[in-house]
């Protein structure tokens, strides 16, 4: 009970650790294919330690609400990593680790941020909340259309009885499960403000609809909501990691060696949809902005297709 | 068969549904053909699994049709006409791309409410597979039915006919000379179109069905 | 508490509420004595709701109605509080307690207090007397009631010519609607001897079955707002004072939504498979239109009152799954589903009446409705922000709040339709599940630009730079509320449990015990299947958030100075180029509104040395008003042109009218014989 309750806290300072190395990973891979060196791999830490120490501005508009809601954004953030399984299924808080609660969470940072992007009253505010908003009407039902395959396949909401479904049914070579995954991918890049959606480089207004909004931001605030967003590409990419490449998963009390197969397990799963996002990004261009819903449409069409199919097939349950 | 034997025969009927989608989706010239290539290795795929789970040979061949002509031969034939058409421009739909998704995913489903209970005498797995090709032949007359450009048309007839030669595998196996009559009407019908397109060229300049626009882009 | 006491003091308070009404036509001259009155409801709503508590916990709570002497003679008039009505009942009089609580001090502000103060608790003995009802005329009484006192507070600004063709509106719609429902207690006494709900329940048969649901889903879905029969609830909503427009949004609806479920899971009988059908595809309908045209608007009371209508339909997606699981005979789903939908009119009860508390305390210290004219306001009521931020997270089902334990719930029914036999719900509820989770984007994107717009930002005028805060008896309720949606989101299974003698009552079946889960969590159906745990979530997120700020406040620099806003190098000190709330909706103006509404934006510039200013206009048609509703006011019109002619004319022609109708009476007489 105590070691379960250990496992899940160090699995939530794991996460919290992880997220900067993997952004930093990505741009060095992102770096490497441009034909540069790219920064070291550790410099997300070396920002993040940085906008700690300086100063911050705050605009003379701004409220209370403005410097609350880091904090806000980045506990929801957290939690909601805190709670897709890693190295290990099953852990402490599993039972609340219902997918539908982790999208959740993430739609109430969200909401927060677009809140904070209005807080100051200018138009780069504005831009960034409309889109991001208007991104996230079509986003979020196709995540939900995904959430319905996985669970429909899996009989349960709970991200470990399906990533422990995942695992037990052997390779189930089901159209509504690769449906499911494109869904999902479009989503996550839509989500984590990657190329084709948005450009996470950049500060420009007509690229911009995750940076407009955090454009008023600065040291310990914009050091915790730049935390926030590597946490929010790790918890997306460890969900794409658990549930459709389960293997190596170990299950709650198996035991430290199974964790540790896990965890390498886990770190080279990470890698390599790092890998794979970064080849996407640099193949593709950024879409304009108005081409972005029908992308995402897109993803809806095709998680509900997926449903729909799998009632076709009757492998739900 | 195993349960792997179907679910990888259930996948490659599935995707033929999605690439269908994927055609209504283009808007672009070039990106359609080429769809419409996979569309047909699609096919191919599909009735070569057929193939080997029925033990009939004779289906192979008729993969290797599907995957020859409409894969390659007629996907580089439409290429060639279109450049020497110079009609390289965005293709413009009727409806816009929202409403044709929705209305598409309606089609998917009317299909599985119309087979799944018409046909309860034969096998689920058979079952499945015409559902999905009766919603591969809807999608394709709904493309023909929402594009205004004629070569457009053509390929969702293309489309039309690969479904309908995916419920012909999936029920029971099609005896060659079927397959070679069927091809030979496609050819002709390929070759009418063909002249037609250059007739309409020559007479009107365009074989934009509609008068030219000038919008760009914007859909509103 | 034996259950007839509990009827008689139900129905005493209902008294006692119209004994007030009258008391306030004769006293009421000025603040203090409107104070009194509403103080008054208060206390008596606060009863009643404690009532309806104790009849949810009493078993057998609907065995002895009350029966009255008074009544028409064709029937007899029975009150009483069954477990439906009971919950009902609670939900609608905490919501009253609290808004009464706010009307102590927003009603000082009334212009003409004579023609506010004494309908209101007449208007809320009216709903409590259609809960209270047993039998089919002390409802349909109650209903009418309920429906002229508020149309008199819809008109009670006189002056205002929006107000006036509002209760016009308001007052033909729901006389159709209780048309409607007239006919269906109609067919519903037909065959049973009496018209009480005892009788008529016993009598139950499916073959009338269908036509009396759609009769009440015309009827009392209009009443409660459902698409495409809302039209009167954004033109009659906002025209009314702010706490009475709280009391229709967030109270009213839920009577509407109880006669639904009164009429059709209670009266009609067992539901034939393809009922659920209609409703779910208008309310999947009501819910996306309801929210979208919500998006469109600038004025904060309207967009309130169109975003209810897109909870209504959540609701009746809810309803619509329970009816579908129940006709195919899966009890446990249906009373999942039942409680979803019930717990979602508990909360929408709760964070829509604090939206449009806090709208009216805008509209008091500001004296302005439209959001361009509003504008950082949260310096200046910053009480007011904190209570309306709570509501807007609330119903933009985010957790922790109460909003996403319902959405929640909801979607776990839908994830049990594969259970259902037949194909086409099968199919069609992905779909509703797909409709559903796009409404609840829009509408966090909706509140978004509500609170954002109002709150935060620059303000946009002068009256919205000088605003004050609002009295503290409002300040007080709105926070009341806050703390009520925030409380039912970390411990549903509270709620969850209170309301499972109604799903006992309507299906036979609830749902396991919630109360002695571990941790406080809530199993719907099975613990490996799904859960929520609230009080995690909510603790986790408060330790996470006090740990971050622990953190970075023992290692960051503590320097923070105050400096303009970024402008890229154009300084601009005019608010005026902020986002606007039409600027806010553009993107979702060009993506949904283009099809949905013709939305066209068009930009007119000024000749090349003109110096006029720039125009863009937006063009958003209601497509229901103008395919619906104005060729039938045409058709109407037309046709009472064609008749008024009867007016003028001789009397030998009135002689032939009543001799012809006399003649084909006595014939249609005789082919009967």
């Amino acid at each position: 009970m105590i070691r379960n309750w250990l496992t899940q806290l160090a699995h939530a300072a794991l996460v919290l650790g992880l997220a900067p190395l993997l952004t930093g990973v990505t741009r060095k891979i992102k770096a490497r294919f441009l034909r540069r060196r790219g920064p070291s791999v550790v410099q997300p830490y070396r920002d993040l330690l940085k906008l700690i120490r300086k100063e911050t501005v705050v605009a003379e508009s701004a409220s209370w609400l403005f410097r609350f809601i880091p904090y806000l954004i980045f506990a929801t953030t957290w939690v909601a990593a805190a709670l897709v399984p890693t190295f290990a299924t099953g852990l402490a808080f599993g039972a609340a680790a219902d997918l539908i609660v982790i999208v959740a969470l993430l739609g109430t940072a969200r909401f927060l941020l677009a809140l904070a992007g209005l807080d100051v009253g200018t138009s780069f505010g504005g831009i960034g909340s409309s889109r991001e908003m208007m991104f996230a009407t079509l986003a979020e039902p196709a995540m939900l259309m995904v959430m319905f395959t996985l669970s429909l396949f899996a009989g349960s909401t709970e991200l470990s009885s399906i990533s422990a479904y995942m695992v037990g049914a052997g390779a189930v070579l089901s159209i509504s499960l690769a449906l499911a995954l494109v869904a999902l991918i479009i989503v996550s890049i839509g989500e984590n403000a990657r190329i084709p959606v948005d450009n996470p480089a950049t500060h420009l207004e007509l690229t911009m609809v995750h940076e407009a909004m955090i454009l008023e931001y600065s040291g310990r605030h914009l050091a915790v909501i730049e935390a926030a967003a590597f946490l929010k590409l790790l918890l997306y990419l460890s969900l794409i990691a658990c549930v459709f490449t389960p293997w190596g998963t170990a299950s709650v009390g198996a035991g430290a060696v199974a964790y540790a197969v896990g965890f390498a397990a886990y770190l080279v799963k990470l890698g390599m949809l790092a890998f794979l996002l970064v080849l996407f990004e640099t193949a593709i261009a950024k879409m304009r902005v108005f081409r972005v819903p029908e992308l995402l449409g897109v993803a809806l069409m095709l998680g509900l297709l997926g449903t729909i199919l799998l009632f076709v097939s009757r492998v739900s349950r | 068969m195993t349960g792997l034997e179907t679910d990888i025969a259930h996948f490659l009927a599935g995707t033929m549904v999605l690439v269908s989608f994927l055609l209504l989706y283009q808007d672009r010239m070039f990106a359609l053909l080429n769809a419409f290539a996979f569309h047909a290795c699609v096919l191919a795929l599909s009735v070569g699994w057929q193939a080997y789970l029925q033990r009939a040979p004779h289906l192979f061949i008729t993969a290797l049709i599907a995957l020859l002509f409409k894969g390659v031969v007629i996907p580089v034939a439409l290429h060639r006409i279109v450049v020497r058409l110079g009609i390289h421009r965005t293709i413009e739909a009727v409806v816009s791309i929202g409403p044709t998704m929705l209305v598409g995913m309606g089609l998917v489903g009317l299909s599985i409410v119309v087979m799944l209970p018409v046909t309860q005498a034969a096998g689920a797995f058979v079952r499945e597979d015409l559902a999905f090709a009766l919603s591969v032949v809807l999608l394709g007359f709904l493309m023909m039915v929402t594009r205004r450009n004629a070569v457009s048309q053509v390929i969702g007839f293309m489309s039309l006919e690969n479904g309908l030669v995916l419920a012909a595998t999936g029920a029971r196996g099609m005896p060659l000379v079927v397959e070679i009559s069927v091809g030979f009407s496609v050819l002709i019908a390929f070759f009418v179109v063909g002249i037609f397109l250059f007739r309409i060229r020559e007479r009107f300049d365009t074989v934009d069905l509609q008068a030219l626009e000038m919008s760009r882009g914007e859909s509103a | 508490m034996s259950p007839l006491l509990l009827n008689q003091l139900a129905a005493s308070g209902v008294a006692w509420l119209l004994i007030w009404a009258v008391v306030a036509l004769v006293v009421v001259r000025g603040p203090r004595t409107s104070q009194l009155i509403y103080g008054a409801c208060a206390l008596i709503c606060a009863v009643l709701a404690g009532l309806g508590a104790c009849a949810l916990f009493t078993p057998g709570a609907g065995a002895n109605a009350l029966e009255l002497p008074v009544g028409l003679p064709l029937g007899r008039t029975l009150l009483g509080l069954d477990p439906l009505s009971a919950a009902f009942a609670t939900i609608i009089n905490i919501a009253g307690t609290i808004v009464s609580g706010y009307a102590v001090g927003y009603g000082t502000h009334a212009r003409e207090p004579r023609r506010v103060v004494p309908l209101y608790p007449a208007f809320i003995a009216g709903m409590n007397l259609v809960l209270l009802a047993q039998d089919a005329f002390s409802f349909l009484i109650g209903w009418e009631f309920m429906s002229l006192a508020s149309w008199a507070l819809v008109v009670s600004d006189h002056h205002s010519a929006d107000s006036r063709r509002a209760g016009l509106i308001y007052l033909v719609m729901a006389t159709a609607g209780a048309l409607n429902l007239l006919f269906a207690f109609g067919l519903l006494a037909g065959h049973s001897e009496g018209y009480a709900f005892s009788d008529m329940r016993r009598a139950a048969g499916s073959t009338m079955g269908a036509v009396v649901l759609l009769l009440t889903l015309v009827g009392a879905g209009s009443k409660a707002g459902l698409v495409p029969l809302h039209a009167w609830l954004p033109l009659a909503h906002p025209a009314a004072p702010s706490h009475v427009s709280a009391l229709m949004s967030g109270i009213m609806t839920k009577v509407a939504v109880y006669g639904f479920i009164r009429i059709v899971f209670d009266l009609a009988g067992p539901p034939a498979w393809w009922w659920s059908i209609p409703v779910l595809v208008v309310a999947a309908l009501t819910a996306f239109l309801g929210v979208l045209y919500a998006l469109m608007e600038h004025d904060l009371k309207r967009l309130l009152a169109y975003h209810t209508v897109e909870n209504i339909g959540i609701i009746f997606i809810g309803l619509g799954l329970a009816l579908a699981f129940r006709a195919s005979g899966l009890a446990a789903a249906g009373a999942l589903a039942l409680i979803a939908a019930i717990f979602h009119v508990f909360n929408h009860s709760l964070f829509k009446s604090l939206l449009f508390l806090g709208s009216g305390a805008v509209l008091n210290s500001t004296g302005e409705r439209d959001m361009e004219h509003l504008g950082g306001l949260i310096h200046r009521m910053p009480v007011t922000a904190v209570a309306f931020l709570g509501g807007c997270i609330a119903i933009s089902a985010l957790p922790p709040f109460n909003g996403f334990v319902s959405e929640w719930l909801t979607f776990q029914a839908i994830l049990l339709s594969p259970q259902l036999p037949q194909w086409i719900p099968r199919l069609l509820v992905p779909a509703v599940g797909a409709t559903l989770a796009c409404s609840a984007a829009l509408a966090a994107t909706c509140f978004v630009k509500a609170f954002g717009m109002t709150f935060l930002g620059r303000p946009r005028t002068s009256t919205a730079a000088e605003a004050r805060e609002t009295d503290r008896w409002s300040v007080g309720a709105m926070l009341i509320f806050a703390a009520l949606c925030l409380l039912a989101g970390v411990f549903p299974g509270v709620v969850m449990d209170a309301l499972a003698p109604v799903s006992r009552m309507l299906l036979g079946t609830e749902l396991a015990p919630q109360l002695t889960q571990p941790w406080l969590r809530i199993v719907p159906i099975a613990p490996e299947r799904s859960a929520y745990n609230g009080v995690l979530v909510f603790g986790m997120i408060a330790i996470a958030a006090a740990v971050t700020a622990l953190v970075v406040r023992r290692f960051a620099s503590h320097a923070m100075r105050r400096s303009p806003a970024w402008d890229c190098g154009f300084p601009d000190a005019s608010p005026a180029t902020q986002y606007t709330a039409g600027s806010f909706a553009q993107p979702i103006r060009r993506v949904f509104g283009s099809a949905v509404f013709r939305a066209r934006e068009r930009v007119e510039m000024p000749k090349p040395g003109d110096t006029s200013t720039a125009k863009a206009y937006i063009e958003v048609h209601d497509t229901l008003w103008e395919v619906l509703y104005a060729p039938v006011i045409r058709v109407v019109d037309a046709t009472t042109e064609r008749l008024n002619r009867l007016q003028f004319l001789t009397i030998r022609n009135y002689l032939t009218l009543v001799f012809t109708a006399l003649v084909l009476l006595l014939i249609v007489v005789g082919i009967a014989r």
